[in-house]
């Protein structure tokens, strides 16, 4: 069955079927977001996709109008940043969407990804959708990092310092590669210019690469939340109008939550040291990231060796290109996995104890447990997960995506041969 | 199309391998201003030194300066903590490289190769810890050195690295005593 033939485009009027024939843009739009076919059971879990981009859309749209009253220059950033929260009109609106919008876009992008992991979205046929996703999550943490550092704070400032200092872990050449990265012998405004430049180039690359990853998608089709193949007509639904309004309640909801942080904790995500202006000669007693990339932060202190805490801060991300093949389990779907759906669920209370160790100081008891948890974090996905798929005895799977829905109990009703 | 089967390399692959080759090449041209160009600048090249008065730095006081855009720590030791330096056996040291830009490479790490100034009363080296680049706190950590607050690295009184997770003791940079005067760089 040709899944993309549910409803094909067909141009009415004289100058659609001119264009059409030139260019079938309009075609492209309706196969892929009107008469896309959808498995029928996607939860609210799936409405991340669409904010993810409503994200981006948000975060470019918001940046290029601060580009127009920022200056990344050392002297005078942080001034511009005071001014378009003072005097700029609507620039404190403009700005704290922007910063909350950061914070906002990785809620989503987590639960995104762990929506993949306890659904197995990254198995055959989708290997490539989910590591275009991680080079997506690469991108939006390089992105986040340099534009925290626009606002030239003291946490700007120590940030890019404590960051850029990663590389000169790197035997030989980190150190003239840590220099290059500055253009000088410290952070200052060569650093601050460039990463001005680079934080308005990669959301542009981010969108390139959304492209790639939407249709990455929408070849194999979407996963779901029974994980099994879609099979018949009655498996699926037109995206427009059944996803198109579920993901526009699910994006109304978030959204909420956004204005509630934008209009009234406008601060709460974000660090007052922030908004003490740079200073090289001193480095303030506690610096700390985002909160975001915390886990990630506990899992580089944990390693009591520079060179060692830079490979498994690198390594905590690179290990989710290989999951696809770290996974031997043949089911996709944690609901039918008992001992995976345990696991999953350890994996994130990890990561969340991870972003609360990364917050605290590196010591003592903190410490040990950030080994602990750093330790656990690595062995999932490469012991837990290859194992469990040779310990694993799944629960059996529905025979369709339908048959549970409109027949429970009973065997699917088959589309005829030859039905769209 | 037909392939020619000939012993001798065709027309067309010397065409091809020519044509490659020029193609990298300019490439290659191309490349290195667009990446050299992030080096730094003339400018920056050009704050390369810088001078102090340090007369008025008695034992026990310390004082910061700036150079290429680092803080220097300037620090005129007390008794105790030059006597506590020159106490410490290089076999408990974790970096036992002098890390000092006036010796050669390789000279141990003793309090001698480290300290500088008259009767090596003073100890100048850039303060920016070897780790991740922050700055430390002075008069602080474990062994009444330095303290590096980001990732808790503890130097000694003669700013070698003792526990914690820099790599390497806080570099010494060229440094020239005339009189009263010192020049960094």
């Amino acid at each position: 069955m040709d899944l993309h033939a549910l409803t094909p485009y067909t141009p009415r009027s004289r100058p659609a079927r001119w264009l059409e024939r030139r260019l079938p843009i309009v075609g492209l739009v309706h196969s892929s977001f009107i008469a896309y076919p959808t498995p029928r059971n996607l939860n609210y879990w799936w409405t991340f996709g669409g904010i993810l981009t409503f994200m981006l859309a948000v975060q470019i749209v918001t940046g290029v109008v601060l580009a127009m009253h920022y200056v990344p220059d050392a002297t005078l950033a942080f001034d511009s940043v005071e001014s378009i929260m003072r005097d700029v009109n609507y620039g404190w609106l403009i700005r704290y969407i922007h910063s909350n919008g950061a914070s906002m876009f990785f809620i989503a992008v987590y639960i995104h990804m762990f929506r993949g992991l306890y659904y197995g979205s990254y198995k055959e046929p989708r290997e490539v959708l989910w590591i275009l996703g991680v080079i997506l999550f690469l991108l939006m943490v390089a992105t986040a990092f340099l534009g925290y550092v626009l606002p030239w704070g003291q946490m700007s400032f120590w940030a890019a310092t404590v960051i850029t200092n990663l590389f000169s872990a790197i035997p030989v050449i980190g150190e003239p590669i840590t220099t290059w990265l500055w253009g000088g012998f410290s952070v200052d405004s060569p650093t601050l210019n460039r990463f001005f430049s680079l934080h308005y180039l990669l959301p542009f690359m981010i969108a390139g690469v959304v492209v790639l990853h939407i249709w990455a998608l929408h070849v194999p089709g979407n996963n779901n939340p029974l994980g099994i193949q879609v099979k018949s007509r009655q498996d699926v639904l037109p995206f427009h109008p059944y996803y198109t309004s579920k993901d526009g309640f699910g994006l109304a909801l978030f959204i909420l939550l956004f204005a509630w942080f934008v209009f009234y904790q406008p601060n709460y995500l974000a660090h007052p040291d922030n908004y003490i202006p740079a200073d090289p000669l001193q480095t303030p007693a506690h610096i700390v990231p985002e909160w975001y990339f915390l886990p990630f932060y506990a899992i580089l202190r944990a390693i009591p060796d520079k060179l060692g805490g830079v490979i498994a801060f690198g390594g905590a991300i690179a290990v989710l290109f290989f999951v696809p093949w770290l996974d031997t389990s043949k089911v996709r779907s944690a609901r039918f996995r008992p001992l995976y759906r345990q696991f999953f669920w350890i994996l994130v209370a990890t990561c969340i104890g991870l972003g609360y160790l990364g917050s605290q100081a590196p010591e003592g008891g903190y410490l040990l447990a950030s080994r602990i948890l750093t330790a656990y974090y690595f062995a999932h996905f490469l012991i837990i997960m290859p194992l469990l798929g040779f310990i694993e005895k799944p629960k059996p799977l529905p025979t369709s995506i339908s048959q549970p829905v409109l027949t429970p109990g009973a065997a699917a009703a088959q589309a005829p041969p030859g039905a769209h | 199309m037909e392939e020619t089967k000939t012993a001798e390399p065709s027309r067309r692959d010397f065409l091809y391998v020519a044509t490659v080759s020029v193609g990298a090449i300019g490439v290659a041209l191309v490349a290195w201003p667009l990446i050299h160009q992030m080096n730094p600048d003339a400018a920056a090249l050009a704050l390369a030194t810088t001078e102090v008065d340090i007369s008025g730095i008695e034992p026990g006081m310390a004082v910061t300066v700036k150079w290429r855009g680092k803080p220097v720590f300037i620090r005129n030791r007390t008794d105790a903590e030059i006597a506590e330096a020159r106490a410490v056996p290089l076999a408990d040291l974790k970096d036992r490289d002098a890390r000092n830009a006036n010796l050669d490479g390789g000279a141990d790490a003793t309090d001698e190769n480290r300290a500088s100034g008259p009767d090596g009363r003073f100890l100048v080296m850039v303060g920016v810890c070897t780790h991740l680049g922050c700055v430390p706190l002075g008069e602080a950590g474990n062994f009444g050195g330095w303290f590096c607050p980001c990732h808790g690295s503890h130097y000694d009184t003669a700013g070698r690295i003792r526990t914690g997770p820099a790599p390497q003791n806080l570099e010494i940079p060229v440094l020239d005593f005339s009189d009263s005067m010192l020049r960094i760089g």
